[in-house]
């Protein structure tokens, strides 16, 4: 071993990479100073909201608390007043659950299916069907709230949970079937006609077949729906009422109080907790969105 | 009774025709291969065939049945594809007894011809794989298994042994061979491999943009291509074609003549005019086949290719370079001269405007 190690001269085995080659140094300084860039509010609000109201007046929003108090996290749950109710955010929390959850499931499983159909069983007026859906997400929400309000009320569901659902579910619909459509195009077809050709009827190959191959893509729905049901604002504030406001609307409201004093630590506090749920969700499945997303959404 | 046919059938997609008026039928236990190059419509035949392609006019009859509108798994047919198509979160068995457990066979039924199978094709201890953990050759074993379980009379393979590897493919198809003389059913075989075609075929359907240029076995195909189309297509290295004129029976190029006599003419097709003479490499005589040749050349060799079994050389003859196949032990050098010998009874001659066999 040591001989053939020896009877070679010149470059051999892997090529040595220097660690703090320029190249290096501009990647890795550009990188820290956008990381830091970003996380810098991030540290802002989580500081402020771990100091007392006297700590925060002295004005240094850049030094760590003194004294870790988390009464402000209590006062944002469970205590923060937003007009009558002063029962913080914990109402908008589980009311913003009561909303996500059935949106989430009953939008993945009609875009699945939508798309499925779209790129497997080519029925007539397929092309104009898809084009019409497509077209739908072009369309302005400001434009469709009102028509909104409108149907919502003649079919007793307006300011309901379930009626917020219904908006979300339509809503979501043109992006999740492009979503689910691309993807089931790119994967063989051969497949598809192996399982007619073995019997299997449409849904049949949808469940056996289908669903067993899509998981990424499935992820990839589940992160996006999640993510933007839980942050939306604009139709949490038209089509529900005081008692069923998502999470968004009653952080807005605790942050926008005019009266009294502003107390920032609840507001950072306040705000923290309602990005909780979104920031998990990319923390958990951040890797499986990312393969998801070069599989299904770029590519067809 | 036929085993499966073909009456005018049409497939346009939008203004595209893809398959035009075509009629075909194949008898019982026949081994059929379409043949042609891509774009030619012999997989959107095939598909027709087995139902994945809903046909724009025409019928399909399956053991006399007409199947035109019928489902995909309920005409008989099993498939096999090139991209071998397997479930890919399904074990072996469970890709095997899919269709199966569809046609709500019971249980030990499904066991006993799963079992079946994978005694034919050897993959016993695979069943329990997952597809991922296959070979390509395994995988296309499975694949035929999943047509066999299904203990139907045709089968359609769509060029199943095309991303397989030079030996493994060689290997395969002979293990396709063997188990059309082992199980006897109807087979539709597309490929654009010649080799396959002329090795497994009992017949071969050469197609061009949807039309069939000429239905025979091997054999005919090989000796008497009924156009020049398939005359350029079947054979490698492929036909030599030299334009000339035919008089009296006598085909004139520059600096060679060559009387026809011994060439089976088409009744009334032998008359004067331009034609081009097509001659195979391996028809050319050289060496000690010299002396059965009724018309002799010299000719100065261009370039030489030896494969080992065979030596190739490029002569000009009549106007046009020619392929000339040598026996592998011959030594001949470019700027050689030497002497060739034409059988006119095994060359073609074509119209040069219909391009149809005289």
């Amino acid at each position: 071993m040591a001989d053939r190690v020896a009877a070679l001269s010149g470059p051999q085995g892997p090529r040595p990479r220097r660690r703090f080659s320029r190249r290096n140094i501009i990647i890795y300084g550009t990188l820290a100073v956008v990381a830091f860039y970003y996380l810098l509010p991030l540290y802002v609000m989580i500081v402020t909201s771990l100091k007392g109201m006297p700590e925060i007046r002295l004005g240094n929003i850049f030094a760590p608390p003194v004294e870790i108090t988390f009464e402000p996290w209590v006062k944002a749950w469970a205590q923060a007043c937003t007009g009558l109710n002063c029962d913080g955010l914990s109402r908008g929390f589980w009311n913003s659950v009561q909303i996500t959850v059935p949106s989430v499931i009953v939008s993945i499983l009609i875009a699945s299916v939508n798309g499925y159909a779209l790129a497997n069983w080519r029925f007539r007026g397929a092309d104009v069907f898809f084009t019409i859906l497509i077209f739908g997400a072009f369309i302005p929400y400001q434009v469709m709230l009102y028509p909104i309000v409108i149907m919502l009320r003649e079919i007793g569901l307006y300011g309901s949970l379930w009626g917020l659902v219904i908006v979300h579910t339509i809503f979501g619909m043109p992006i999740l079937t492009l979503l689910f459509r691309n993807y089931f195009t790119s994967l063989p077809e051969e497949l598809f006609k192996a399982a007619r050709i073995d019997g299997a009827r449409f849904w049949g190959i949808y469940f056996r077949i289908m669903l067993p191959m899509s998981l990424p893509i499935f992820v990839v729905a589940m992160i996006l729906q999640v993510t933007g049901i839980w942050n939306d604002f604009l139709f949490g504030v038209v089509y529900t009422k005081p008692d069923t406001y998502p999470m968004t609307v009653q952080l807005n409201n605790i942050v926008n109080t005019v009266q009294g004093v502003r107390e920032y630590n609840v507001n950072m506090a306040a705000t923290l907790l309602t990005g909780l749920v979104p920031l998990v969700i990319y923390f958990v499945s951040g890797k499986l969105f990312v393969r998801g997303i070069a599989a299904g959404a770029v590519k067809g | 009774m036929h085993s499966v046919e073909i009456k005018n059938l049409d497939l346009h997609f939008g203004a595209v025709k893809v398959l035009q008026d075509l009629n075909l039928t194949i008898a019982r236990g026949e081994f059929l291969v379409l043949l042609g190059s891509s774009g030619c419509g012999k997989s959107t035949l095939l598909n027709c065939i087995a139902g994945l392609l809903d046909v724009t006019a025409g019928q399909i009859f399956i053991n006399g049945a007409n199947v035109t509108w019928a489902e995909p798994s309920d005409r008989g047919i099993g498939m096999v594809f090139q991209s071998y198509a397997l479930y890919p979160q399904m074990t072996v068995e469970g890709n095997l007894s899919f269709g199966l457990k569809n046609a709500r066979l019971p249980r030990d039924e499904i066991a006993r011809r799963v079992a079946r199978a994978a005694e034919i094709l050897q993959i016993e201890p695979l069943l329990k794989r997952k597809p991922a953990a296959l070979s390509g050759g395994q995988r296309q074993r499975v694949a035929i298994g999943r047509a066999l379980v299904r203990d139907v009379d045709v089968f359609l393979f769509d060029e199943p042994l095309s991303n397989l590897d030079a030996k493994l493919r060689a290997d395969l198809r002979v293990e396709i061979k063997h188990l059309h003389q082992q199980l006897k059913n109807t087979m539709i075989y597309v490929t654009h491999d010649q080799v396959e075609a002329m090795t497994l075929a009992d017949r071969i359907a050469i197609m061009k943009d949807g039309k069939i240029m000429q239905l025979g076995s091997p054999h005919e195909i090989y000796n008497l291509p009924q156009n020049r189309y398939v005359a350029d297509f079947i054979g490698s290295p492929s036909m030599n074609f030299i334009d000339g004129r035919l008089e009296s029976g006598v085909f004139r190029a520059a600096g060679i003549d060559i009387p026809m006599t011994g060439y089976d003419f088409r009744a009334g097709a032998a008359s004067d005019g331009k034609v081009v003479i097509g001659l195979r490499p391996e028809h050319i005589a050289t060496g000690d086949a010299l002396a059965s040749a009724a018309i002799r050349t010299r000719v100065k060799v261009d370039i030489v290719e030896p494969t080992g079994s065979d030596t190739l050389i490029f002569a000009p003859l009549g106007g046009t370079s020619v392929h000339v196949r040598m026996d592998g032990q011959t030594r001949v050098n470019p700027g050689d001269e030497i002497e060739i010998g034409i059988l006119p009874g095994r060359a073609s001659l074509f119209d040069r405007d219909t391009e149809l066999r005289l």
